[in-house]
């Protein structure tokens, strides 16, 4: 078992999806229950195996790469199979297995408008092993290839089942991200010949740009082009204006994946790739990318206080959340980075449950038009009470998951690494400190005005409108019960990235002094 | 000190080996507080999960939790006491004192957490001074809550590895990360605390019994006073900041969640949100100083360490000036000061028995608590010694006069205590600004017994009245009908209006005299404009009280119910607390006094030496700093006649009112007027009944400016300007790709121009499609080229 796991556990908990879709192809479309079995079932295998590996996981030594398989792959370039696990990659590989069995579940009595729930499982799956392999990945052009891979099945996902101008947002989620990926790819490729090093390997390709002394324009070149492709993943603001609408015109499960996994590829990228392997240009951008991620705090903010519709607003919250990420990872030190990879699991379990509770109301009411809704807690008290629990994880409640995205990152931000101006990151501080104010702002009114009060007359007598069902619990009470438990024993996450992060750290405290 | 109980040690026998000087003061019940916070937590969860199927609905589960943890909050006080009282009696031999931190609380946890900060906090036996006589040190049970960074970092950081409690924690592993423990300190400031949230929220839970009776949403009451109840105690026992933000925000949520309790109705959840959205914006105060604290203390969230960090000089004054700033914004906001006083009132909303808890007694004095917590940041960072005006006893002295002020203009009664809680709240903060620590903490406690009398009695009056708290509409002459409540309600008006011998009396008195002006005082200063503040308040605190007495309890009956006095579950509570509003004031008798009337000498200040830790005396200002202030006789009868000549003038106007006109509750045309005719008073009168005009500054400007104007423009921006550049690219790749085509490129194309080509073309032609329609075509297109263009990628590398 051990030698199975050690040899073959990743590449089957990446591939076990997969299987699935190869399964599902031989099966007709109408066999709609047959289709869901397996797609359960394929999730639910790649979930064991992920778990299986999880708790042979080696917790003491989670700085070091584990599970490692490296075997030739296009050996003209030297690019490599090579995949493996640390304590950065697990939590958000622990996310993904956990999120994606559940929007399957959630699926069984929702698939959307127009139905086939064959193709829409199968683009589920295919978009699982894309997610899961870009966080085991340790080859940069297997890290491309599976960083790609997802933008597809998203496509489709958005274009076909999405709202009513779907192929817009579809396009524009595409191309924008695809545009992003070219001035990756090309910062890639150039830090191959660069470094000379025949190898994508990110470990090697570290250390060879410090023996090669890349100079620090060279790295600030490079930082910037991964910057793009990353940034407008994550979204970044300025680059952040198709997440709205991919969000808004997205499935429910579309938008869950997308909050709850998908924007995790882009900070992770920063953390896992461009952090480690370019400290020097990362230093002369983390000023920059710490006045991107202050002015998305405010900026994301306003967007939603502006908003007249749910869903349309959570995906702005999301702008918000994801530059209290970015600056926790902007601060270059290990304080920060942990919290911000906190941030992620909590923003992906606390945005992908209000997705999940938005795409529910959408499908009683069918307007998220906050002005026509109220009264939640009346007609569906138990939604409205989740909803409520939600909202109070996204606004930093401490207790509950994301305070602890949130509050290390201001701390982090009073001292940021050496090199770093202090002074200057003392003000993003207390920018992001205000942000907690517009956040509690915009979810409470949101609350205030779907939840509390009376129905309106349009919905007050609609027999439609009934409470949480079967699937809904239990695709959600996972997630809630880790909101409520990662609240309080931070250290699931914290215990786990700390070795690696401060890996990173310590590149930086060295580059300071 | 073998004579103190040592119940139990388990590791805290370990700790003692380990530091020989150390000497343990250790109690099962200290090493276990963290249950008193553990049963209302569970009871929340029980109450939720099971409490609609129960016979009284839940609430038998959060009395019981409340009770229980009732119990060992006195059980704890008297083993405190005791403590504090055999360390007296051995004061004189010169023994050294010591806190201990012991791991074995929160029991359960890994081994290796435990170790980890398994440490003495022998600093002040070590490092002389003032050691040698630390009556009441807290002792702190703390175990790991989650490691993060490295040990190598903070030596980079330049830590001081002689800060004992910072020893890293090894993980087990052989690495070590840095440790960010939890863990409960107790000691005089917490037990006492602890005594006022059990008690009051005892007393509350069984009012509460009969007064939402029948409630549509009675389960879900009860489960929320229990999550409150734990959360509170939850902060009153943190050790660390960190912990202390975690209970500070819980607290906040319940408190949402009871003004909102009835939800239907808009204003209720207005209020809410009001509530909460003010203290989010104190919470940025909290959030930054607790940071700068953090760093200052190397990297510390530890309580006693930043304040003996603090006291030692080891953090500069500047830094602690900034920190004691940031922290003050929170305290404005969480304990009503001025000007964030505003949500205070409006909390109101929810139901009475809430409004006596949450809202006077307990969770609006966590501003105050915070800064007896961390008192040495404030008193130095602010330096009370020898000053005679800070920021800390400015807003305190305003808010004391500007709330009592906006309490003559209150129709509601409830609304009329809520402005007197502003001004009390205001007393205590201004005490602790002036340097009157144990004042500020005495004041705390007996406010916390007489203001809830008065809220709970409002409530019975209400009951009584339909619901109605409109003094002027329906109530009056209510003391025929309801003895009981009339009473108590005397009872607890003289205890706030600080008439001997009740509770209020003692501490008013001492802050009075803390402020050090009058002559033969003493005090850490001459704070001549925040005594002068106090002495306003104490006699307008007389005349609003009677004002609002006379309007509900004299005169004739205005209203339209059949009065009645409320059934025991509500009297009770109301005799018990009158009872203690009686008796608290005598735990703190002036020596003076005491031997005046005949006493005993340790009858003196006991308050005084169970609460503050004789650390607070060593610790905070040094050598040279921190001083009681003596108490003075001609001070206290003239505080008493200032209140007893206002409540009586007050009393007099009424009286003449209701000889021209029973009915009549002010001078008006009619019965000839005073307040709404001379223009000068007019105007004073209409800027208290707009609330100085706050509300309209914040919820109408910057609230509605925010959500308005600036909302809608940054979202315009967005809108029409960012997405607009990005359709814009789009469109003009297009326009290139066509002219491209036309001039350069007619025909001859490869495979990969022709991809990237009508890419671009497409996304243009996409964008146009929208309004066209043409979608479909463009669509098939673009994935065509898209899939192209990921194939290209593939390939070529």
């Amino acid at each position: 078992m051990e030698s199975f796991l050690d040899t073959w556990g990743i590449t089957a908990m990446v591939f076990a999806p997969l299987v699935g879709v190869l399964a599902m192809m031989f099966v007709p479309e109408k066999e709609e229950e047959l289709h869901k079995t397996i797609a359960l079932v394929a999730t639910v295998v790649s979930a064991i195996v992920g778990i299986l590996l999880l708790a042979n996981f080696d917790y003491g030594n989670s700085g070091v790469l584990q599970f490692v398989v490296d075997r030739s792959w296009i050996d003209v370039i030297s690019a490599r199979y090579s995949l493996g696990v640390d304590g950065i990659s697990l939590p958000l590989v622990a996310l993904t297995l956990l999120v994606v069995p559940l929007v399957i579940v959630y699926s069984w009595h929702h698939i959307p408008e127009p139905g086939n729930a064959k193709a829409f499982l199968m683009l589920t799956l295919v978009l699982h092993t894309g997610m899961l392999g870009t966080f085991v990945a340790q080859d940069l052009v297997l890290f491309f290839v599976f960083f790609e891979v997802v933008l597809l099945p998203m496509y489709f996902m958005i274009g076909v089942w999405g709202g009513e101008q779907r192929l817009y947002a579809a396009i524009k989620f595409f191309l924008y991200t695809l545009f992003g990926s070219a001035f990756m790819l090309v910062s890639f490729l150039a830090l191959y010949w660069l470094t000379g090093s025949q190898t994508f390997d990110m470990v090697e390709l570290a250390q060879r740009v410090q023996s090669e002394g890349l100079t620090t324009t060279e790295q600030v070149l490079l930082f910037g082009g991964m910057f793009l492709g990353f940034g407008i993943k994550v979204p970044m603001f300025p680059f952040h204006t198709w997440l709205p609408d991919a969000h808004t015109q997205a499935p429910t499960q579309g938008s869950v994946i997308l909050a709850a996994v998908m924007l995790k590829l882009g900070t992770y990228g920063f953390v896992r790739i461009a952090l480690p392997i370019l400290p020097q240009g990362a230093q002369q951008w983390a000023p920059w990318i710490g006045l991107l991620a202050v002015i998305g705090i405010i900026y994301g903010a306003l967007g939603c206080l502006a908003q007249t519709d749910m869903k349309r607003l959570i995906a702005f919250s999301s702008v918000a959340h994801m530059g209290y990420v970015m600056l926790g990872i902007a601060t270059l030190t290990d304080f920060g980075i942990n919290a911000a990879i906190f941030g992620m699991v909590a923003h992906g379990l606390i945005t992908g449950m209000l997705f999940f509770v938005a795409g529910s109301v959408k499908e009683r009411y069918h307007t998220l038009e906050i002005k026509r809704l109220g009264g939640l807690l009346i007609q569906a008290p138990r939604m409205g009470w989740i909803l409520g629990i939600t909202t109070m994880a996204s606004l930093g409640l401490p207790g509950l998951a994301g305070f602890w995205g949130e509050f290390p990152v201001i701390l982090a931000s009073w001292q940021p690494s050496a090199g770093l101006n202090t002074t200057l990151f003392r003000v993003y501080m207390v920018v992001a400190a205000v942000g907690t104010v517009l956040a509690a702002g915009y979810l409470l009114w949101l609350l205030q005005r779907t939840a509390f009060g009376n129905p309106t007359e349009e919905f007050a007598d609609d027999p439609h409108i009934h409470d949480t069902v079967f699937t809904e619990w239990v695709a959600w009470v996972p997630m809630l019960i880790l909101i409520v438990v990662l609240g309080f024993v931070p250290s699931l996450i914290f215990d786990v990235t700390n070795e690696p992060v401060s890996l990173v750290g310590d590149v930086f405290e060295a580059l300071g002094n | 000190m073998s004579q103190l109980p040592t119940l139990l040690a388990g590791a805290g026998v370990f700790a003692a080996e380990e530091t020989a000087e150390a000497v343990v003061a250790q109690s099962w019940l200290y090493d276990n507080a963290w249950l008193v916070f553990t049963l209302p937590s569970a009871s929340f969860l029980l109450i939720l999960l099971f409490g609609k199927r129960l016979p009284f609905k839940g609430a038998e589960i959060g009395i019981a939790a409340v009770s229980t943890s009732f119990i060992l909050a006195l059980l704890t006080a008297f083993t405190w006491i005791g403590d504090v009282q055999d360390q007296i009696a051995h004061g004189g031999e010169g023994e050294e004192h010591s806190l201990v931190v012991t791991d074995a609380g929160l029991g359960g946890t890994a081994g290796e957490a435990a170790e980890s900060v398994a440490v003495a906090l022998t600093a002040e036996a070590e490092e002389g001074g003032h050691g040698g006589d630390v009556r009441g040190a807290p002792v702190i049970n703390e175990v790991e809550w989650f490691g993060i960074g490295t040990d190598a970092n903070r030596a980079v950081l330049g830590t001081d590895a002689n800060q004992p409690n910072q020893a890293p924690a090894d993980d087990g592993h052989g690495g070590s990360s840095f440790s960010i423990p939890i863990g409960t300190q107790v000691d005089g400031q917490s037990v006492m605390l602890l005594i006022v949230v059990t008690t009051v929220s005892l007393l509350v839970h069984i009012y509460s019994t009969d007064y939402v009776h029948g409630d549509r949403r009675f389960t879900h009451y009860f489960a929320f006073l229990s999550l409150f109840t734990a959360s509170m105690l939850f902060m009153v026992l943190a050790s660390s900041t960190l912990q202390l933000i975690v209970g500070w925000e819980l607290v906040g949520v319940c408190s949402f969640v009871l003004i909102g309790h009835w939800w239907e109705e808009k204003p209720n959840s207005d209020a809410a949100l009001k509530a909460f959205l003010t203290n989010r914006v104190g919470d940025i105060g909290l959030l930054v100083g607790i940071t700068v604290l953090y760093f200052a203390a190397d990297r510390s969230f530890s309580i006693n360490t930043i304040n003996e960090m603090a006291t030692s000089g080891a953090i500069e004054r500047s830094t602690l000036t900034i920190a004691a700033v940031c922290l003050m914004a929170a305290v404005m906001s969480k304990s009503g000061q001025f000007i964030l006083h505003t949500w205070l009132p409006d909390a109101m909303a929810g139901p009475t028995p809430v409004s006596a808890l949450i809202h006077a007694a307990t969770m609006v004095v966590a501003g105050v608590y915070m800064i007896g917590r961390l008192y040495p940041v404030f008193y130095e960072g602010f330096g009370i010694a020898g000053g005679n005006i800070n920021l800390m006893a400015f807003i305190g002295g305003l808010t004391t006069v500007g709330g009592g002020a906006l309490a003559f203009v209150q129709r509601d009664i409830k609304k009329v205590l809520a402005y007197s809680t502003v001004s009390q709240l205001g007393y205590m903060v201004l005490a602790l600004g002036v340097g009157a620590y144990t004042a500020g903490m005495f004041h705390l406690f007996t406010h916390a017994f007489f203001k809830a009398c008065l809220f709970l009695g409002a409530g019975s009056v209400s009951h009584a009245c339909h619901h109605s708290f409109d003094m002027k509409a329906d109530m009056g002459g209510l003391r025929k009908y309801m003895p009981i409540t009339f009473t108590t309600f005397i009872i607890g008006s003289l205890a706030l209006a600080g008439i001997p011998p009740l509770a209020g009396f003692w501490s008013k008195d001492e802050i009075l005299a803390g402020a050090g002006v009058w002559p033969g005082t003493g005090g850490n200063g001459t704070f001549t404009i925040p005594f002068i503040f106090g002495l306003i308040t104490a006699a307008m605190t007389a005349a609003y009280m009677t004002r609002a007495i006379w309007l509900t309890f004299f005169g004739d009956y205005r209203g339209h119910a059949h009065p009645h006095e409320s059934g025991p579950r509500i009297t009770i509570p109301l005799i018990v607390l009158a009872g203690l509003a009686v008796v608290v004031g005598f735990l703190n008798m002036p020596s003076p006094f005491v031997s005046a009337i005949g006493l005993p000498s340790s009858w003196a200040h006991k308050f005084e030496d169970w609460v503050e830790p004789e650390g607070v005396a060593s610790f905070v200002g040094g050598e040279n700093g921190f001083t009681h202030a003596s108490p003075s006789l001609s001070l206290a009868i003239v505080a008493t006649l200032l209140a007893a000549g206002a409540g009586a003038s007050v009393w007099l106007y009424y009286k003449r009112l209701y000889a021209r006109d029973p009915k009549a509750t002010e001078y008006t045309a009619e019965t000839g007027s005073i307040m709404t005719q001379v223009g000068a008073l007019a105007v004073g009168h209409k800027v208290l009944e707009e609330k100085y005009y706050l509300d309209h500054l914040y919820t109408d400007v910057i609230v509605g400016g925010t959500k308005g104007p600036v909302a809608r423009a940054a979202y315009w921006t967005n809108q029409n300007i960012l997405d607009r550049m990005v359709d814009l690219v789009g469109t003009s790749s297009v326009a290139v790709g066509r002219f491209v085509y036309k001039f350069i490129d007619q025909g001859a194309v490869d495979g990969a121009v022709n991809a990237s080509g009508s890419l671009a073309e497409a996304f243009g032609q996409i964008l146009r499609g929208v309004q066209t329609g043409q979608i479909r075509q463009y669509a098939t297109l673009l994935f065509g080229a898209a899939t192209v263009l990921v194939a290209v990628f593939i390939i070529a590398v």
